[in-house]
């Protein structure tokens, strides 16, 4: 029987406290759409996408309305595009037309985003994975809804340093591309370290080819429930602090299970995984950092920061697993900065700096996101913060990510605007010092010992 | 065999004339079931839940949820209607 508390319980969670489902991403493989011909792969990459997700945002929106739970993005991952095009591009500009054809394909699918013009090099580069990476910087500038990844390293793989190097370059050059627009190219472009190939979340989704034909992830939300559950306990110890959030995450993922099962079905897709993150945004209370300063901080960046996220990740994954049985891609509280109100206090209230934020994402997913760095900030160095992430990611067996953005024009101090889900940032503060020696060597970092680890 | 389609209607808002009778007469025009009812109204609120059945609904889950709706900002209310599994998945292991 249901109980009238219940109800009442999850109504208010979704009214008042943003609880959403915060995407279904249909991840689709092109790997049977690449053809020797440029024009006849970007025909097939777009007959597929439109016969498999034609019903993809309708679909979703149906059962968010049938459910009373907003579904707030309908997204597609796809199969890297640096495979895809292996066979008919010759050159960057080759890639540039297989991203327009992505942009034009989503835009008509009504999605927000796609994801996949990426490249898994995380040992080495073919001569398509690099020139799909040396076309990043056009895609991003010509296209509005693609979105970019490259993996750079693993732990089985070590960490490809001439692919860093070069996307120290192309960092830059996306932030030169959309100089116009506060960079925002680089809002899209994220460069990772053991990335998963089943993540619905972007901009770092792709649908690896460990997967089947087409999968439906979905990722779930709700910091927002989260913080206002840990008002309950202020005072309480950490075992009741621990439990409270085990039991709202097996809520809050209860939902997306229930969500994705919805979707497959009715979509006639296989179900993938459920992502466990605790993805804020710009709303106020739907903030990590607002649970980070309800455990007891008075700020995030505040000596105790790490413990406090390394406690409240384990707890939403622990909550989390019970709840559904296929759990995957990134899975953990999200850190970004631009699309989190408090992070985004936090910083101008001079308490989180980019070293304090690096440690904080040894123990959480997925790494320094949505940062925003003057335009200044040398190709080298944002070289050297990728590899400062990929080898925490290596070592650590974890996923890593940045997603930086270089502000052309930009002081520390000043403020960008990126607009909805991207939010704004303050630009923070890079070390004065070089690391362009290092990051000038060739080769690549070999993989971590995996015995004694005593 | 039929179906059960168990949907949970709430109401909340400021307690006026008719809001029972009005939600009543919309989903017995709709051939929806009550199954069972619980209100209180507290200083001047009135709150609402309805377990009702719709598997004999003729119209579309979410025409009905929309048109609920509208008949509540009609009264000044917030009348939702939601598949019965969201409450059951979350709060049963």
């Amino acid at each position: 029987m249901i109980d009238r508390s219940e109800v009442l319980e999850t109504n208010k969670m979704i009214l008042e406290e943003n609880l959403d489902v915060r995407t279904i991403t249909m991840g689709i493989s092109l790997l049977d759409c690449a053809d020797a011909s440029l024009a006849k792969t970007c025909d097939n990459v777009s007959a597929k996408l439109k016969r498999l997700a034609g019903r993809l945002v309708r679909t979703g929106d149906e059962i968010g309305r049938e459910f009373g739970v907003p579904i707030v993005n309908k997204r597609i991952s796809v199969t890297p595009a640096a495979i895809v095009g292996s066979a008919c591009c010759r050159k960057p500009s080759d890639f540039v037309r297989i991203a327009r054809t992505l942009d034009r394909t989503a835009k008509s699918l009504g999605v927000n985003f796609i994801g996949g013009y990426s490249a898994i090099v995380s040992k080495g580069m073919t001569p398509a994975d690099e020139m799909l990476i040396r076309s990043i910087p056009a895609a991003m500038a010509e296209t509005e809804r693609v979105c970019s990844s490259v993996n750079v390293g693993s732990t089985m793989t070590g960490i490809d340093m001439d692919a860093v190097r070069l996307m120290g370059e192309i960092v830059k050059e996306t932030a030169e591309r959309t100089a116009k627009r506060d960079s925002i190219g680089c809002a899209k472009l994220v460069v990772l370290c053991n990335a998963p190939d089943d993540n619905p979340f972007m901009a770092g989704a792709f649908h690896g080819v460990t997967e089947g034909d087409a999968v439906v992830n979905v990722g779930v939300s709700g910091p927002g429930v989260v913080n206002h559950v840990l008002k309950s306990c202020r005072d309480a110890d950490f075992e009741t602090l621990c439990e409270t959030i085990k039991r709202t995450a097996f809520k809050i993922t209860r939902v997306g299970q229930l969500v994705a099962q919805e979707a497959s079905r009715r979509l006639g897709v296989p179900f993938g995984i459920i992502d466990l993150s605790l993805a804020p945004t710009p709303a106020v209370g739907d903030s990590v950092a607002d649970i980070l300063k309800e455990i007891g901080l008075e700020q995030p960046g505040a000596p105790g920061t790490t413990a406090a996220l390394a406690l409240l990740n384990d707890q939403v994954k622990k909550g989390g697993v019970m709840a559904s049985s296929y759990v995957g891609g990134l899975s953990g509280a999200f850190i970004p900065v631009s699309e989190d109100q408090g992070m985004i206090d936090a910083v101008n209230a001079g308490a989180l700096t980019i070293e304090k934020l690096e440690a904080m994402t040894c123990v959480c997913s997925v790494g320094l996101d949505m940062i925003a760095v003057p335009g200044s900030t040398s190709a080298a160095s944002i070289s050297g913060i990728i590899a400062d992430e990929a080898a925490i990611g290596m070592v650590n067996q974890k996923t890593t990510a940045v997603r930086i953005i270089p502000v052309v024009g930009k002081r520390v101090g000043d403020n960008v605007n990126f607009g909805g889900l991207l939010g704004h940032a303050p630009v923070m503060k890079v070390s004065k010092f070089s690391c362009a020696q290092m990051v000038s060597r060739k080769g690549r970092i070999p993989a971590p010992i995996h015995s004694f680890k005593n | 065999m039929r179906v059960m389609k168990k949907a949970i209607i709430t109401v909340v808002g400021k307690d006026t004339v008719g809001i029972l009778a009005k939600t009543c007469t919309y989903l017995a025009k709709a051939n929806i079931n009550i199954l069972d009812i619980s209100q209180t109204v507290v200083s001047g609120y009135f709150n609402m839940m309805m377990i009702v059945d719709a598997s004999s609904c003729r119209k579309a889950f979410e025409d009905v949820a929309a048109e609920l709706g509208e008949l509540g900002l009609g009264m000044g209310l917030k009348i939702r209607c939601q598949k019965s599994e969201i409450f059951e998945k979350m709060h049963r292991v």
